[in-house]
């Protein structure tokens, strides 16, 4: 034995295992589904038990999460490595993936789809983002993205006779694989520069004077190709409203929020500690990219009659925002993108679990003036869709405000003075298009949609009331989440 | 180049640096025909170009460092290479089965 607890042999110490349980759990629970889709998939079209499943496999997992925190350390040889950082985004992304089980219980019952494969993608993708967001090793982080990647292109397209899902899977597959390739790209290169592809290793090659860097900002300009496309930044958002617009709702609340997560939690591990040296030849590219997907997502969300399309505009707006954080190169930066991450999940999900409530089967109705009359006929979605997007215009008493407060206070501090103005004018834009659900729901008369609108489904219920709740509690006290966003961001630099 | 000191040089081996232009070639190629190409199946074989461009330079700077680290990312490259080919060319299949075009213009039913 080691220090740390790490195993000097090529079998894993059992703190390492620990180190490792959120993984574990997932997987097994994924293959376990698997097993037993024979034994319960007969009889029932979409039976529920799979999705019970999951959500105690997410539960546990969290719990994995937060006692592999109390033993913080690496493990397998340094390829991953446990502390506040990763365990605050691995709780994030369980905590997604449980509302998107809960989210897909009336979807998948509606269009009578199987469900086995569905939950065990989604605990697939999941443990994927888990490794990502942990990972200590560049090489890891590539596994760790395209095992969340693959599980996500699947299930894009998860209701194959469909011809929406049909090209949202493909035009996420294939702009996903090229994305992937600069990413890998750039890893190579850092590898020929360094020898190396670990995160600390990097780090301290770096950290030596005289080092030449010429090909290390190379490699982050493709590196930043890789995870723009990924975290759907522009120039390089173009896949994301076809894709969000194409695939199942709940699979794009799915995607719009705990993929961009963890991508932007390697974002983040990556730039702000092993590229920080160089920081000056990436912030520019990180600059631009941060206003054209405020700009851009903003003004074309604008002109949106479907719901779906103009959520994936604002989600690349939010996008945006969360760059200009990681634009201010600090500590306080990235705490403020760790603590609007967790705002912008909630308030996503919630707004696309919405969406799942209306759209009815096969997705007739997902205009936005298919919204119309929501307020009349059923005044608790319509409130809960009403603290949605009051959170996602920013306005105080919502997480989405405390986000914002803290992303541009963290861009001013950063002497970023310009980008900070041009975001709050872009947050001003964004108001528009949000206000304009609000009066459609409230003002018009009720249309055939919602006339025809069947109560609230329990499952969807809570994939509702929860991220209001959430959406709330960080509007009012976000103290708690922000000390241990602030603690995660203290990364070893 | 001469061709004499070309024949000296090769005599020390091919030098890395003509590995690293090959790739970078390969993966300018892989990206041009992903941009340009209007075949999905094409399209495809243009990322499987690019990884393959990226585990060249891999190979050639694990040699460099005299490592071997680098033929091992090589093979996580392939595996997830080959994991990413099963799941895409299904994709590909479906889209085929319900639209019978593999042009990538005509597909474009998502739009505002």
């Amino acid at each position: 034995m080691l220090a740390n607890g790490i195993s000097s042999s090529f079998v894993p110490s059992n703190l390492e295992m620990l180190r490792f349980a959120p993984e574990l759990i997932l997987s097994v629970a994924g293959t376990l589904l698997m097993v037993l889709d024979p034994f319960f998939g007969e009889g029932k079209k979409s039976p529920k038990i799979f999705g019970h499943i999951s959500i105690v496999a997410f539960l546990l997992a969290i719990f994995g999460a937060v006692e592999a925190n109390t033993v913080a350390g690496p493990a397998f040889s340094n390829l991953l490595i446990v502390d506040g950082f990763a365990t605050y985004f691995r709780v994030l992304v369980l905590v997604i993936g449980v509302f998107a089980v809960l989210s897909s219980y009336l979807y998948l019952d509606r269009e009578a789809a199987d469900t086995c494969e569905y939950h065990a993608l989604l605990l697939f993708s999941v443990a994927g983002q888990c490794l990502m967001v942990s990972s200590n090793d560049l090489i890891m982080i590539f596994i760790g993205l395209e095992i969340s990647s693959i599980a996500s292109y699947v299930l894009a397209g998860y209701l194959r006779n469909d011809r929406r899902n049909n090209e949202s899977a493909l035009k996420y597959f294939l702009l996903g694989s090229f994305a992937t390739g600069f990413l890998l790209y750039g890893v190579s290169i850092v590898y020929g520069v360094t020898g190396t592809t670990k995160l600390d290793e990097i780090r301290t090659f770096l950290a030596a004077p005289g080092v030449p860097t010429g090909y290390v900002a190379l490699a982050a300009a493709l590196m930043i190709v890789g995870l723009g496309f990924k975290v759907s930044g522009a120039p390089f958002q173009v896949w994301a409203p076809d894709v969000y617009q194409g695939a199942p709702a709940p699979v794009s609340a799915f995607m719009a929020t705990a993929p961009k997560a963890a991508a932007f939690a390697i974002f983040l591990r990556i730039f702000v500690t092993d590229f920080d040296k160089i920081g000056s030849s990436w912030e520019p590219l990180i600059w631009i990219s941060a206003l054209l997907s405020m700009t851009i997502g903003n003004f074309a969300a604008l002109t949106q009659t479907n719901i779906k399309r103009m959520l994936a505009y604002s989600s690349i707006a939010h996008a945006g925002y969360l760059l200009v954080a990681l634009a201010a190169r600090s500590e306080i930066g990235t705490a403020a993108a760790m603590f609007y991450l967790a705002a912008y999940a909630l308030m996503n999900i919630g707004a696309f679990a919405v969406v799942i409530h209306i759209c009815g089967k096969g997705e007739k109705n997902v205009l936005i003036s298919d919204l119309a009359g929501l307020g009349q006929k059923q005044p608790l979605t319509a409130g809960l869709l009403t603290v949605f997007v009051l959170s996602l215009i920013g306005v105080p008493l919502t997480g989405g405000f405390f986000g914002k407060f803290y992303i541009f206070r963290s861009a001013l501090e950063s002497h970023l003075v310009w980008l900070a103005i041009l975001g709050l004018l872009n947050s001003a834009v964004a108001a528009y298009y949000y206000l304009r659900l609000l009066v459609v729901m409230y003002m018009h008369e009720p249309g055939e949609a919602t006339e025809s609108l069947e109560p609230l489904s329990p499952g969807l219920g809570l994939a509702l009331a929860l991220p209001a709740v959430g959406t709330f509690v960080l509007g009012v006290a976000p103290g708690a989440v922000l000390a241990l966003a602030t603690a995660g961001a203290a990364l070893t630099k | 180049m001469d061709p004499q000191v070309l024949m000296q040089t090769l005599g020390k081996g091919v030098p890395t640096s003509w590995y690293l232009a090959l790739s970078a070639v390969l993966f300018t190629i892989g990206v041009a025909g992903f941009i340009l190409r209007r075949n999905i199946i094409t399209v495809f074989m243009c990322i499987e170009l690019m990884l393959n461009a990226v585990n060249l330079s891999f190979i050639a700077f694990a040699h460099e460092h005299r490592q071997v680290s680098g033929h091992l990312f090589t093979f996580f490259v392939m595996v997830v290479a080959a994991a990413e080919a099963a799941v895409g060319l299904a994709i590909i299949l479906t889209v085929f089965k319900n639209r019978s075009t593999l042009n990538i213009d005509e597909i474009d039913s998502l739009k505002n």
